[in-house]
């Protein structure tokens, strides 16, 4: 059976809930009751000092890890136990810190990989590469051409992944969770160690994959001004704690922030 | 060449791209007339589907206001539609103006300005937020149509609108007898000697002026290019140069119209090489840089190769060094070299070939900037027909051309067909052809200072005919040929562009009119010289710590060195030689005003900004200090401050013994 789709929720309805998650490893707490939600369509940003719990708190919501305490409602449906091919088969795409792709791969087979879920011949077909199977891949080569032309990484369809520079790489990893059509996109900070110019690039591709495809986007990012520009909300966390949610200018003004931040004069 | 004499005559009855779009979709329907590169596949439009295209987006254009003698800008990359623009306005006798896509706002804004367009078609958003910019300098600017819809989804549409929709309306207003009529008979009662075209040329002094090219200027030159060089239908061309560019308009559209060939349009700009690869060009232009890049790539790429590929390769063109021209010339050679160059088609020349695209290349031209003699002979040692073409905007490109079998590294050929050349008393290269401008436009005292009454163009570059060849040799422009205050000849073009022609040089900048001595500015090579740097362990953080790097220093100094030398070798040039250099800290840049869009070198502009530089040439010291203010991509400004080494040259005695570095 397939979650109900995410036409079924309007826009900026919530999609996504998280309520008092809590998650433990033996006696390292990562995160201590934390509830938020996700609405349909935004723009929301995770944000907070290092080791507040961020990276944590998207592996719970793809099912990476498995709340202690809490539960998360995605599309109307309560897992207590979501594993991370059934958030994908169910619409949820993230991106890795630290790029995971297939490094011997070209662009080209990378995205192709994230199309996956969506082939429904069966492996017998896959393998004979003809008939059915060959009209779907046509028919996903396209998404994924559409994809390449988005991104405008034309030049690098077939370069190795391994081989392009790290800016690059990061695109392609949003290439290959764009190609799941996801109705969520998790990104683990899609800006970290870009110089300026490809900042702009990937601000300017994520607001037009917000506008252009109506995806719903979570990221995690430490870059203040990114995150303000970009967000419609932000949630801020701090040794596992929420400790502010609200609109970029909110959040900004809000003392518990600006001290997490700034350190407190003691 | 049976029907030479027609071409001489007017147009004829085609003497306009609207009419000759008519013409080619009824004798070359089914043929491919565009095809570009959209998601990773070819896609082509026959003759007869350009033809409705551009009847329906010309329809489209109309009801947004569009009137004979109109001028609407075209802003973008090389994009299908942006070709069918062209010959969409010229269907109700409007005018294109291509402008230069990456040009900044600023400049953008000058050249709307002054050509009072009053709709643009543009290729993305990036064009349409630069025009948005500037709409308030723009009051005549009534529309923009984009081609591109991506990101432009929330804008205000009150005036902007996509080409799909402009075509869409057209081809509902193509139903209509009256509308489909009237568009019959505008593009009925447009001339050959109506203005098709304004070209805006990025000028190396002073701002833009807009060369007006008529129909006819713009259908015979391309008509006569063609002859010169038995083109016909079966050409494959790629469009990657600036659609602004005079030999982009004649290479890329009016000899496509003319001659009913199919132009590929690559999927972006950093693609080129790769999709010029899939179509394999038969007839291909590109300025010398482009042919440098291909070879210095190659052979940074080389150096990466196995020891036995390196050697195979290093053998081979030894071979075609030696008897490649003299085999594409059709010189008797003798049968061992034939069978080795034979070998080393299949081995090394073959391969290279595939991997520049160049395959199934009937005719190469290279034109704009002299090309080192080393680079030229290397593609035409490979089997490459590249020739040399000396070309204007006024003249709608063609005033030499180098004829198959005649080519020299040093010349720029023998006139084209029906063109009339002369050299002034003062040097000056004069001309006069069917592709002579008729004029600048709003600027008549500019006209009359290069065009005289009777039809002659000055060509503002000096030159002379090769007595031995009876080519046309150019060697400078003519007001850059100046004099050293010893009144020896000082032709800074020149000296720059031996000195360019190492690949270790991107750009030279000479000095020395009134003065005691030649001096010189150098910009390294950042491919060529970094790649060096990779191989011998040289470690660097900036453009401008390698720049400095000693070695890098002494390496240029022996291409200094050696130019000095070569001029010492020709009588005429010996008084110019280099005596003191230094090598830049940053980039020269189209953003800092320092090059033009083509990448000409603004010498005047470039000798103020760097005025310390140049003090500190002339004035003995050993370093020189210099702050400049640099623009970023993005429109920033930023300061580069620098501190470069001076070097002092040997000269050499002038000598017989060096005359071969001449010829």
């Amino acid at each position: 059976m397939r979650a109900p789709s995410a036409t079924d929720i309007a826009a900026g309805e919530v999609i996504l809930a998280v309520e008092n998650v809590s998650l433990g490893f033996g006696g390292v707490k990562a995160l201590t009751d934390v509830s938020f939600d996700i609405r349909k369509g935004e723009v929301r940003a995770i944000i907070g000092p290092n080791g507040a719990g961020k990276t944590s708190m998207l592996n719970c919501i793809n099912g990476f890890y498995h709340p202690t305490e809490g539960r998360i409602t995605f599309k109307g449906k309560t897992r207590p136990k979501m594993r991370p091919h059934e958030a994908a088969a169910g619409g949820i795409a993230r991106t890795f810190q630290n790029v995971a792709l297939f490094k011997g791969m070209s662009t080209l087979d990378n995205i192709m990989a994230g199309r996956t879920l969506k082939m429904n011949r069966s492996f017998f077909w896959q393998i004979l590469r003809h008939g059915p199977a060959m009209d779907e891949e046509i028919e996903h080569r396209k998404f994924v051409e559409e994809i390449i032309d988005f991104l405008e990484i034309q030049h690098i369809r077939k370069v190795p992944v391994g081989k392009l520079p790290y800016g690059l790489q990061k695109r392609v990893e949003l290439g290959r969770a764009l190609a799941m059509q996801p109705d969520v996109l998790l990104l683990d900070e899609p800006m970290a160690g870009m110089n300026l110019e490809e900042k702009e690039d990937m601000c300017r591709f994520i607001l037009d994959v917000s506008n252009q495809y109506g995806t719903t986007i979570a990221l995690i990012e430490h870059d203040m001004g990114v995150v303000m520009d970009l967000s419609d909300r932000v949630v801020v966390l701090e040794y596992g704690r929420k400790i502010a949610d609200g609109t970029p200018d909110e959040v900004k003004r809000d003392q518990r922030v600006i001290d997490a931040y700034l350190g407190v004069a003691h | 060449m049976a029907n030479h004499a027609d071409a001489r005559a007017v147009s004829g009855a085609h003497d306009t791209f609207p009419k000759l779009l008519a013409l080619n979709a009824q004798r070359f329907g089914t043929r491919p007339a565009t095809r570009h590169k959209d998601l990773g596949i070819w896609h082509s439009w026959t003759w007869s589907e350009v033809r409705d295209i551009v009847r329906h987006f010309a329809l489209g254009l109309r009801a947004l206001g569009l009137r004979r003698g109109d001028k609407v800008a075209i802003v973008g990359s090389n994009r299908p539609r942006l070709y069918w623009s062209m010959a969409a306005v010229q269907s109700w006798g409007g005018v294109p103006v291509p402008v230069y896509a990456d040009s900044v706002a600023d400049e953008m804004a000058y050249v709307l300005e002054h050509a009072e367009a009053s709709i643009a078609v543009v290729e993305d958003q990036e064009q349409v937020d630069k025009l948005l910019s500037i709409s308030d300098r723009l009051p005549k600017l009534t529309h923009i149509i984009y081609d591109e819809e991506r990101g432009l989804r929330d804008y205000d549409h009150s005036r902007m609108h996509s080409f799909e929709q402009v075509q869409a309306n057209g081809r509902a207003a193509a139903a209509d007898p009256a509308q489909a009529k009237a568009l019959d008979d505008e593009i009925a009662a447009s001339k050959g000697s109506d203005l098709a075209i304004m070209l805006y040329t990025s000028g190396t002094t002073g701002r833009p002026k807009g060369v007006m090219l008529s129909n006819d200027n713009v259908i015979i030159s391309a008509r006569n290019g063609g002859l010169f060089d038995r083109l016909n239908e079966n050409e494959e061309t790629i469009a990657y140069l600036p659609l602004a560019w005079v030999g982009d308009n004649i290479f890329s559209y009016g000899q496509s119209y003319v001659l009913g060939f199919c132009v590929n349009c690559p999927e972006s700009a950093a693609t080129v090489v790769e999709d010029r690869r899939e179509v394999g060009t038969s007839y291909a232009f590109a300025p010398p840089r482009v042919y440098e890049n291909l070879l210095t790539q190659t052979m940074v790429r080389m150096e990466d190769a196995g020891p036995f590929k390196k050697k195979m390769f290093h053998y081979f063109l030894g071979v075609a060094k030696e008897w490649g021209e003299k085999i594409l010339n059709k010189e008797p050679v003798p049968l061992v070299a034939r069978l080795k160059y034979a070998l080393g088609e299949v081995l090394v020349y073959g391969p290279l070939k595939n991997r520049f695209g160049l395959t199934s290349i009937r005719v190469g031209y290279t034109a704009g900037e002299a090309i080192g003699p080393e680079i030229f002979r290397f593609f035409r040692s490979l089997g490459i027909n590249l020739k040399q073409l000396y070309g204007q905007t006024e003249a709608s490109v063609y005033i030499t051309a180098q004829p198959d079998g005649e080519i020299h590294a040093d010349t720029v050929g023998k006139p084209n067909i029906d063109v009339e050349v002369k050299i002034d008393e003062n040097g000056e290269v004069l001309y006069r052809s069917p592709g002579v401008f008729l004029g600048y436009y709003k600027d008549p005292e500019k006209t009359a200072e290069t065009k005289t009454p009777d039809g002659w163009v000055r060509s503002g570059d000096a030159g002379f005919f090769d007595p031995k060849t009876g080519h046309l040799k150019i060697i400078d422009r003519a007001k850059d040929v100046g004099k050293l205050r010893s009144g020896a000849l000082f032709a800074p073009k020149y000296v720059e562009n031996k000195l360019k022609f190492y690949p270790n040089i991107k750009e030279a900048v000479a000095f020395g009119q009134d003065r005691d001595f030649a001096t010189c500015f150098l910009n390294i090579d950042l491919t060529a010289v970094g790649s060096w740097a990779e191989r011998n362990n040289v470690s660097y953080g900036s453009y401008q710590e390698l720049a400095g790097h000693p070695e890098v220093i002494k390496t240029l100094t022996a291409h200094v060195d050696e130019v000095n030398r070569s001029l010492a070798g020709e009588p005429m040039m010996a008084g110019a030689q280099i005596r003191r250099f230094l090598i830049l800290h940053k980039e020269l840049d189209a953003d800092d005003g320092e090059l033009t869009r083509t990448q000409k070198v603004r010498r005047g502009f470039i000798g103020e900004r760097y005025a310390p530089l140049v003090t500190a040439l002339y004035d003995g010291s050993k370093r020189g200090h210099i702050r400049t203010e640099v623009t970023f991509e993005d429109g920033r400004k930023g300061v580069i401050e620098g501190d470069v080494a001076i070097v002092d040259m040997p000269l050499h005695g002038t000598a017989d013994t060096f005359r071969e570095a001449a010829e």
